[in-house]
């Protein structure tokens, strides 16, 4: 297997079929696959449904009842009442940083084991990618009582420990993804020539000219698949943020809305708007970096 | 010239560092090293630890022996309970989603028309997180004015999906398998992309019909993604968690193991060291699918 064929799953609609023509059963695969598409879309086509009509309506009529009125009314009151805005601004806090800094670490060792022949190199990348595969509920006690312990200047977390700061979910992330990067990027670089490195080191490269000006340059494509994955997977990310924070007001929007669910309680077409809303990014991510997005997911898994 | 130097200094086997490589490597390989073992690798093993205690999280650690594990497996009502329904996971992701991926991947990949479309759909769960998952499926399936129920028009008589401890878990399932089937099949769809296509014409020519080509030619080519695809789906039903927390707190029938850590450990009264115990049962069966794949991995590396 190529990367180069991986890589554009989404962009190229296989074409050998097309010379096969119709045939009879074609009819039947459209007919299935349709269904199929549909049946998969409709839950998210209920939720924005919901999420318009006035909660007394549905409780009334059902949620499968024509509406009578629609509005945007329930996103108003999802922004105002429970800023939304305030928890968007935590994800960020959160995930820009998470996923540059993933990136960075891990290309790094990346490069040194896929690039630089170490001693041992199996044996790093072992120990990453197993790392990523855990549950991340075996690494989550020793976490939560070690952050209580480690204590934090007020200017870096107001709850002077590193339980409930930004720095403790960030510092999570990064370690938890890291694996997910290294195996990635490793795969990749593997297929990289080697005549490029080899010659830059005839003429005197060291180390770090080696891996940021030549090898990191030829990995643009595979970080760009993999930042897209990975801001998806920070800012889906729900368990961190809630063992390791306390305080309501810090929490990044994916758990913040479990948190919402509270004051919401009945309302379901409210939790609807909420949720769209906390939806949309990704899936705006995804429908514009789709290529990205798929080629970062395959880049993990087939084998170079 | 420069190119046989290179050759040479490759066959002379590790290369020789200046003492700024060896502070580049010593900087850029240890903080990332250091990060995965104090996130990922110390709190595994300090966790092992931890569950031979009876820890509260406060006051001194005493040793207990094996007493957490012997509590665990006869006197903890929800344990069996949650090991069943993870495996319930796993034979639902394995046997049904994963297979119903597979056959979605190959019928697009045959080519039909819009392909694109029922591709898009079909993944479009998968960038969702599983919280707004269990949100919406609190739509579709709760007992007063969920779709289902609407749909069934069984109004005076109308099901608890979410509610009854019998039922639950498998419109939990159903939502999780809403997400894996994209997953899944954005996974063999590349790697069906990468089958060399004259494997298939060669089977044609022998006379072989769709179903032989796919399951004695085109299948066992697919080894490498199969066994990503494995992987992924023990390790995401261990990890369940997301989906029913965001449910129900994952209580009355929707117990895994996951959940029954989190809860011993945050809150009041936390139980760290029963909590880790249970932790450990996890990484215990999760650690014996992640070796056998990275033996295989390391197998791969060697032939490469």
């Amino acid at each position: 297997m190529t990367l180069d064929t991986t890589v554009d799953v989404a962009a190229t609609p296989a074409e050998p079929g097309a010379r096969r023509g119709i045939r009879p059963g074609r009819l039947g695969v459209h007919a299935f696959l349709m269904a199929v598409s549909l049946a998969f879309l409709a839950p998210l086509l209920l939720a924005v449904y919901a999420s318009l009509r006035p909660y007394d309506e549905t409780s009334k009529n059902g949620y499968l009842s024509l509406p009578k009125h629609l509005s945007f009314d329930y996103y108003k009151q999802a922004f105002s009442d429970s800023g939304m805005t305030k928890y968007f601004v935590n994800t960020m806090i959160i995930a820009i940083p998470g996923v540059i800094l993933a990136l960075f670490l891990a290309s790094f060792v990346a490069f040194a084991v896929s690039r630089l022949r170490l001693k041992g190199g199996i044996v790093l990348l072992m120990l990453f990618t197993a790392g990523n595969l855990l549950p991340q509920q075996v690494i989550v006690t020793p976490l939560y009582v070690v952050f209580n312990k480690i204590p934090l200047p007020y200017w870096m977390s107001d709850s002077m420990t590193m339980f409930d700061s930004y720095w403790a979910v960030v510092l999570v992330q990064v370690g938890f993804q890291m694996g997910f990067c290294v195996f990635v990027l490793a795969n990749f670089m593997r297929t990289l020539p080697t005549e490029i490195l080899e010659a830059a080191i005839v003429d005197g490269a060291g180390v770090w000219t080696q891996y940021w000006r030549i090898t990191l340059p030829l990995c643009r494509p595979a970080i760009a698949a993999l930042a897209t994955l990975q801001f998806t997977w920070m800012y889906n990310d729900f368990l961190w943020a809630l063992v390791f924070m306390s305080d309501g007001d810090k929490l990044p929007i994916t758990s913040a809305l479990n948190n919402l669910r509270g004051q919401f309680f009945t309302d379901y077409n409210l939790l609807a708007a909420g949720s769209v809303i906390v939806a949309l990014p990704t899936l705006v991510v995804f429908l514009l970096l789709q290529r990205h997005f798929i080629a970062g997911l395959t880049l993990g898994s087939s084998k170079g | 010239m420069s190119l046989t130097s290179a050759r040479r200094a490759k066959r002379r086997g590790p290369r020789r560092f200046t003492r700024r490589d060896l502070v580049v490597l010593g900087v850029l390989l240890g903080i990332p090293i250091l990060l995965d073992i104090a996130i990922v690798w110390g709190p595994t093993l300090a966790s092992v630890v931890l569950s031979f205690t009876s820890w509260d999280g406060i006051g001194s650690i005493h040793w207990v022996g094996t007493q957490n594990y012997t509590n665990l497996f006869t006197n903890y009502p929800p344990f069996w309970p949650a090991v069943r329904h993870n495996l319930m996971w796993l034979g639902f992701l394995g046997l049904i989603a994963t297979p119903f991926g597979l056959l979605l991947a190959v019928l697009i990949d045959r080519g039909v028309r819009f392909s694109r479309f029922y591709q898009s759909t079909i993944y479009m769960p998968v960038v969702l997180s599983l919280a707004i998952v269990g949100f919406i499926a609190q739509l579709i399936f709760s007992r007063d004015q969920g779709v289902l129920n609407a749909v069934l028009g069984n109004k005076d008589n109308p099901t608890d999906w979410l509610g009854d401890p019998n039922l639950n878990i498998w419109m939990i399932l159903i939502a999780a398998a809403w997400r894996h089937t994209g997953y899944v099949m954005i996974l063999y769809l590349a790697g069906l992309k990468a089958v060399d296509p004259t494997l298939k014409e060669a089977a044609a020519i022998d006379g072989a019909n769709d179903r032989q080509t796919f399951f004695r030619v085109v299948f066992p080519t697919l080894r490498p993604v199969n066994v990503i695809v494995g992987v992924i789906t023990v390790i995401e039903s261990l990890r369940a968690f997301d989906i029913v927390y965001a449910v129900n707190h994952g209580r009355n029938g929707l117990e895994v193991l996951s959940v029954l850590v989190t809860d011993n450990i945050i809150g009041e009264a936390s139980r760290i060291g029963f909590g880790s115990a249970i932790a450990v049962v996890l990484l215990a069966v999760s650690m014996g699918f992640v070796v056998t794949y990275l033996v295989q991995e390391i197998r791969g590396e060697k032939n490469r």
